[in-house]
């Protein structure tokens, strides 16, 4: 580990961080990015595994989807995940890709930064001025832009564990299974006398990085969907790409607020 | 990144070193080192499948990893898996039913389908579908192909009771 951090420093900006190839070794194929240097931390120890620490779920930087998918400790104590895993991309993706890649990556419309900064999680970075915790509503800094910097290593992300209280939701549009999303949410929340408080909404596929609509969430904790949907009007602005408009995007965003609303105040099985 | 990297793996069950280029991928080292031209390569960017090996046990984007990566791992590819007899039920039902046309996908497509295979003994023809979503096949439509790996799903389980 202290090699990778030395190594990044050594080379500044020509070096790239190597872990699942999923999105990295795609680029360098289509010639889109040419670091002088890959550091391959595939071989770390102690970056992988998923462990219940003192009311969070932690997961190692390299701990592949398909295990995340697979664990038993995320589906009891990260129910969110558990429904975002399998709609990332394909099997063969899941088995190579990692979650620390996927956060560190932040892609826009991808499902796992989003579920980070709905859960309320934090980032574990060690660099060269040594470890540091980033919370999620401080790591998304802009369009693939995050909290780690030049020379840092993204280790583990934290999860607060899911208590009975806690309710979560997950929905994404894509054209089809395994395309990245149109339009996707994740959403947690504690239910308190009937009521949902702390709403945290985070949508992808919408803007540079994944969003809160803050207003969206202030309706939603008074128990008004329709307002919460009128809210998304100013909470967001999604640009138009190659898959939809910014128009369609908005239109969807309120088709998936009302899903997520609906399982996440279900009562439960 | 011109640099050169010694890698020791098995391929197929053979114990292979061999110096290669640090940025060259597995499948392209597959093919163009060992000749091993059964795994193909279609989209080099991790979407159509063509390209599928199975690494440590797990099947991954050949496109994906780079063969500096896979030193000390255990390398499969269909050359191998149809040595063994491994999959001989899976190829036999593609080709009764018509699964393959150009056979350009099929590589790919058998060791995904393996793969769904040895964890779930009879999935559903959605789970199938979902299961063989990153696998493209510009032939057949993948009717014939979920047929296929269907009836091998049901005769496998038959077998085992
Ligand atoms: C066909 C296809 C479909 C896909 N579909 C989806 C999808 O629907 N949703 C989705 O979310 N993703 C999708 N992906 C991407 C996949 O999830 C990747 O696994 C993920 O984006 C990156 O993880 P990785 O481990 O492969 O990272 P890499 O490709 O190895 O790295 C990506 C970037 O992150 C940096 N990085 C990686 N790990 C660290 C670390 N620990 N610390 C600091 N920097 C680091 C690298 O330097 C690089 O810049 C898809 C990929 C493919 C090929
Ligand atoms: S060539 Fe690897 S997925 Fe297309
Ligand atoms: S048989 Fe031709 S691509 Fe599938």
């Amino acid at each position: 580990m202290d090699d990778a951090v030395r190594l990044l420093q050594e080379h500044g900006d020509g070096a790239k961080i190597l872990a699942g190839g999923q999105s990295l070794i795609a680029t360098l194929n289509m010639r889109l990015s040419a670091p002088q240097i890959l550091i391959d931390i595939n071989k770390i120890e102690g970056l992988g595994g998923i462990a219940l620490k003192d009311g969070f779920i932690v997961i190692g930087a390299l701990t592949r989807h398909a295990e995340a998918e697979r664990s038993n400790l995320v589906a009891k104590h990260a129910p969110l995940l558990a429904k975002a895993i399998p709609q990332i991309g394909h099997p063969a993706i899941r088995n190579r890709g990692t979650i620390g890649g996927s956060i560190a990556f932040a892609d826009p419309a991808a499902e796992l930064p989003a579920c980070l900064l709905a859960l309320g999680g934090e980032v574990e970075i060690a660099g060269a001025t040594g470890k540091r915790t980033v919370k999620a509503d401080d790591f998304f800094r802009g369009l693939y832009e995050t909290a780690i910097g030049p020379g840092d290593v993204l280790t583990a992300i934290r999860l607060p564990a899911a208590t009975p209280q806690m309710r979560c939701g997950f929905g994404e549009l894509a054209r089809r299974h395994g395309d990245y999303a149109l339009a996707g949410l994740a959403a947690s929340a504690r239910s308190e006398g009937g009521k949902l408080c702390d709403v945290r909404l985070a949508y992808f596929g919408v803007g540079l990085t994944p969003v809160r609509p803050r207003k969206a969430e202030a309706a939603l904790a008074n128990g008004d969907i329709d307002a919460a949907v009128a809210a998304l009007d100013g909470d967001l602005d999604p640009p138009d790409d190659i898959q939809a408009t910014g128009k369609v995007k908005k239109h969807l965003a309120g088709v998936l607020l009302r899903r997520v609303f609906k399982q996440m105040v279900e009562p439960r099985a | 990144m011109n640099e050169y990297c010694d890698v020791n793996l098995t391929v197929n069950g053979e114990r292979i070193s061999e110096r290669v280029e640090a940025r060259k991928t597995l499948v392209d080292f597959l093919r163009d080192d060992l000749g091993l031209t059964g795994s193909h390569v279609g989209c080099e960017h991790g979407v159509c499948g063509a390209c599928t090996v199975r690494v440590d046990g797990v099947v991954v984007r050949g496109c994906l990893m780079l063969a500096a990566q896979c030193d000390g791992a255990k390398v499969e590819t269909i050359e191998g898996v149809s040595d063994t007899g491994e999959i001989a039920d899976l190829q036999q039902a593609f080709e009764a039913r018509n699964a393959l046309q150009c056979g350009f996908c099929t590589p790919g497509m058998l060791l995904t389908a393996q793969e769904l295979l040895a964890r779930d003994s009879v999935p559903s023809r959605d789970a199938i579908r979902e299961h063989i979503s990153g696998n493209y096949c510009r032939c057949t439509g993948y009717h014939a192909i979920v047929d296929a790996v269907e009836a091998v799903a049901k005769a496998r389980a038959g077998e085992r009771e």
